[in-house]
């Protein structure tokens, strides 16, 4: 009974989502608050529905319904109840109803929000209720949690035991604040187009309106994909943690078009220019997370992480991408070359740099795009199967990125307008020997001897340093007393302590991804109890293993002891490979033992015979050198998105255009 | 399957050991049809084991989805990585090695995708965006130094037209503090 609820309340959410959109229509044609405000309860009372829904299907899992075929499909009685609950969104048909109650919830915040210019509002309102439609139409028709399974098998069949990880769990409720938080940097975006003017006043508000969006969907989306890597890390055992797959892929081209919205939004608030520009980011970011949600669920691309795979609903998604972009870029087309925006500038100056900041990011996403689907296209066009990997992205993407990041710290010291681009070099010269100073102290610090990863580190150090160089100079620091620097820091915006720490955070990735991909030592070999396997500086023990139970799975538990080379600084670690009866399927727990940055990470294998022919079991070892910073970095950077929305400008209705520098 | 597990989680500890021992067993010993996968003998000189290991990362495992065979426990990642060593052994150079693999896979195979015809747009496609995105923003940011107030098509029609005849000067209250 309850269990029908859910699904007649998802039913009604999308009556309430097409209501939602036709009295936002009708309420801007005719000009007619009550209109509109009806469309705001509808929106509201849309978001409630879908919420009351999504709390039936966490209910049925919790209370394993296998009268369900959702919950039999995905759930198992032995399940511990963290993974029953995330077993929620752990499938198609779930995750679907999660992305439409973010869609309709933020469509509600939207709905709630004071200050908008009463056509921009119901416009964007319209325009969220009609993806509304597009997406709770494609629950109900086609992926409903809620279909009744009779008989009712007696036992499910389980999550895929890969999926349960505590990181996992909620590693996608992050991932689609972020995705379809940028759905509704799309409905502002079309609002704006419809109703955009030649008004100095419209531009920048506009943008101070889409910025926080923006900002929340980055800083969500940093930390989803953050979590989905450091889970590849741990659980998938192979010792990487981007493998340049279709499927990650998917989630890092919005990421990219975020980031770009993100800079470019600045110059839109700040300046009331590019805003034909922001506009279509906007659009393309949301355009690509449905386009990442069909490359994860069509199966389309090969992929290790592949999730949901059923071509045919791909289909249906991507005529939803379709549909709602190219109406969208339609509109663009035409509205675009009347957009007026103001603002002038020099080519050297703050508005400058993030233009050439957002050249290189879309250049970058679409590097990512052009290798995610150039091999579905060429099999497509002439029956060529190829790959593309890593080396692919390490020739394209990543010299475009390079370029970014070397002017990223001239960006926030260069003065709106027209910049003095002597000024800032001779600011930045400090940070510039430094960071010349790390290369050279990484090319003699590590071995063997790389060139190209001494200049990352060099890459990285610039982030750094360039970015505090920053704040040192906002904060006069140790050229004014220090009460007056002190006076500074805390008069400084946070929004500016958002930038640095973002951009500082950036710089503390690139120097674990620069020198764990550069310097990591693997090393494998065939361990009887008491063997040792060594890895650069590190020595790995299998001391026992033992078969173990835990609440769903059997597993053979190795117990090993990591040393340096002469056996000193022991710790012990314990690895794992599970066996799922239900799904009969294997997963490894890696064995992590953190050293300070460093990570030394071991993998149980299979049970082979050694040299000797004694049973023995595969030890893989790594030493993976500064790995805590690749997760350490976005975290940082997070934060920093967090920080800056917290800023008092970005909240709406707050007027104050310009702060005291 | 299912009943079988749930038998053994029901039953007393000591023969839920067995049957877990039994298990591992099953899972450790391959399919017997299938021939066991050649183990991973790391050549015995250093260089050419690294050359091996740099190859084995640009080397997809066939039949898995998107892995190298440095990172696949498949069994047939397992044949390439030692074909790859025996090539290697056998001193043919990491291009012809290379070779060998895309004769008898396809381009499929490796993760570098070839320079042909067909993937141009591939290769080059990254820095024709770069120059386009470049090129078309510089035109907005040139087009539009229009101020706040509508212009009316004549007028709009001479600022292009003075525009397009000088330079865009640097504004005058710029100044380098403000920030």
């Amino acid at each position: 009974m309850i269990v029908e609820l859910g699904a007649f309340a998802l039913i009604l959410a999308l009556v309430l989502s097409a209501l939602q959109t036709g009295l936002a229509m009708a309420g801007r044609l005719r000009r007619s608050p009550v209109l509109a405000g009806a469309a705001e309860g509808a929106a509201i009372a849309g978001a409630v529905a879908v919420a009351l829904a999504f709390a039936v299907l966490i209910w049925a899992f919790a209370v394993s319904d296998f009268s369900v075929s959702n919950v039999a499909a995905n759930s198992h009685t032995d399940k511990p109840m963290l993974y029953k609950i995330s077993g929620a969104w752990g499938s198609h048909e779930g995750s679907l109803v999660l992305w439409c109650l973010v869609l309709t919830g933020f469509g509600a915040v939207l709905a709630r929000a004071r200050g908008l210019p009463f056509g921009l509002k119901v416009s964007a309102i319209a325009t969220q209720g009609a993806l509304g439609v597009m997406f709770l139409a494609f629950t109900v028709f086609t992926s409903n949690p809620f279909v009744r399974l009779n008989p009712a098998p007696f036992q499910g069949n389980s999550l895929n035991p890969l999926l349960q990880d505590p990181a996992l769990a909620v590693h996608p409720p992050l991932l689609y604040l972020g995705y379809v938080g940028l759905s509704v940097c799309f409905s502002l975006a079309v609002a704006a187009l419809i109703e955009g003017r030649a008004n100095s006043s419209f531009w920048p508000a506009w943008g101070r309106w889409i910025r926080p969006w923006a900002l929340a969907s980055w800083a969500f989306l940093t930390t989803g994909i953050t979590l989905g890597a450091f889970w590849a890390y741990y659980e998938l055992g192979w010792g990487g943690w981007w493998f340049w797959d279709p499927v990650e892929n998917a989630s890092f081209m919005p990421w990219l078009a975020a980031t770009a919205l993100l800079h470019s939004a600045v110059v839109t608030e700040r300046r009331g220019a590019l805003v034909g520009w922001t506009a279509f980011l906007a659009l393309l970011a949301f355009t690509l997370s449905i386009l990442g949600a069909f490359i994860v669920r069509s199966g389309v691309p090969t992929s290790v992480h592949a999730f949901a795979v059923d071509p045919e609903r791909g289909m249906v998604l991507l005529a939803i991408l379709a549909v709602a972009s190219g109406a969208a870029f339609a509109l663009f087309a035409w509205r675009a070359p009347q957009l007026k925006g103001g603002g002038m500038f020099a080519p050297v100056s703050r508005e400058g740099a993030l233009v050439l900041n957002n050249v290189f990011l879309t250049a970058s996403c679409a590097t990512v795009m052009l290798g995610t689907l150039y091999p579905l296209i060429l099999e497509a066009a002439d029956g060529a199967t190829i790959s593309v990997g890593p080396p692919y992205f390490a020739l394209t993407f990543v010299p475009l990125m390079v370029a970014a990041l070397l002017i990223l710290p001239a960006g926030p010291l260069l003065a709106w307008k027209r910049g003095d681009l002597k000024g800032v070099g001779q600011r930045l010269a400090l940070a510039a020997g430094l960071a010349i100073l790390m290369a050279l102290l990484g090319w003699m610090a590590f071995e063997p001897k790389k060139a190209l990863s001494a200049a990352g580190i060099g890459l990285g150090a610039w982030l750094i340093f360039g970015t505090l160089a920053e704040v040192a100079e906002r904060l006069r620091l140790f050229r004014a007393p220090f009460a007056e620097t002190l006076r500074r820091a805390r008069s400084l915006p946070l929004g500016a302590w958002g930038t640095t720490l973002a951009h500082a955070g950036l710089g503390v990735f690139v120097l674990g991804a620069v020198v764990e991909t550069g310097y990591r030592v693997e090393a494998a070999r065939a361990l009887a109890p008491g063997q040792m396997i060594e890895a650069g500086k590190w020595a790995v023990r299998l001391d026992s293993v033992r078969v173990v139970e835990g609440p769903n799975y059997l597993a053979e538990q190795g117990r090993l002891t990591v040393t340096l080379r002469d056996g000193s600084a022991p710790t012990a670690v314990i690895a794992e490979r599970r066996f799922f009866p239900t799904g009969g399927q294997t997963t490894t727990e890696v064995g992590l033992d953190f050293r300070g940055l460093d990570d030394v990470y071991v993998v149980l294998g299979e049970r082979v015979r050694n040299e000797a022919g004694d049973p023995a079991w595969t030890v893989r070892v790594w030493w993976n050198p500064w790995a805590r910073l690749i997760f350490l970095g976005p975290a940082i950077m997070a934060l920093g998105g967090l920080l800056s929305l917290l800023d008092r400008r970005l909240r709406i209705g707050v007027s104050r255009r310009k702060r005291t520098a | 399957m299912i009943a079988s597990a749930l038998t053994w989680m029901g039953g007393t500890s000591g023969r839920l050991m067995l049957a877990a021992v039994c298990l591992m067993v099953l899972i450790a010993t391959p399919i017997a049809a299938e021939p066991p996968p050649r183990p991973d003998r790391p050549l015995p000189e250093a260089a050419q084991e690294t050359r091996a290991q740099a190859l084995f990362r640009d080397i997809r495992c066939v039949v898995c989805q998107h892995e190298a065979i440095s990172d696949s426990p498949a069994s047939l990642a397992a044949d390439m990585r030692a074909l790859v060593r025996d090539e290697i052994a056998a001193g043919r150079t990491d291009a012809q090695v290379r070779g060998d693999l895309v004769r008898r896979y396809g381009d499929f195979v490796l993760f570098t995708p070839p320079l042909r015809g067909g993937t141009w747009l591939l290769w080059f496609g990254p820095f024709a965006v770069l120059l386009a995105t470049g090129v078309s923003l510089w035109f907005f940011m040139r087009r539009r130094p229009t101020e706040a107030l509508p212009l009316s098509a004549t007028e709009e029609a001479d600022l292009t037209r003075i525009l397009a005849e000088q330079a865009v000067r640097p504004v005058a209250d710029a100044k380098p503090s403000d920030q």
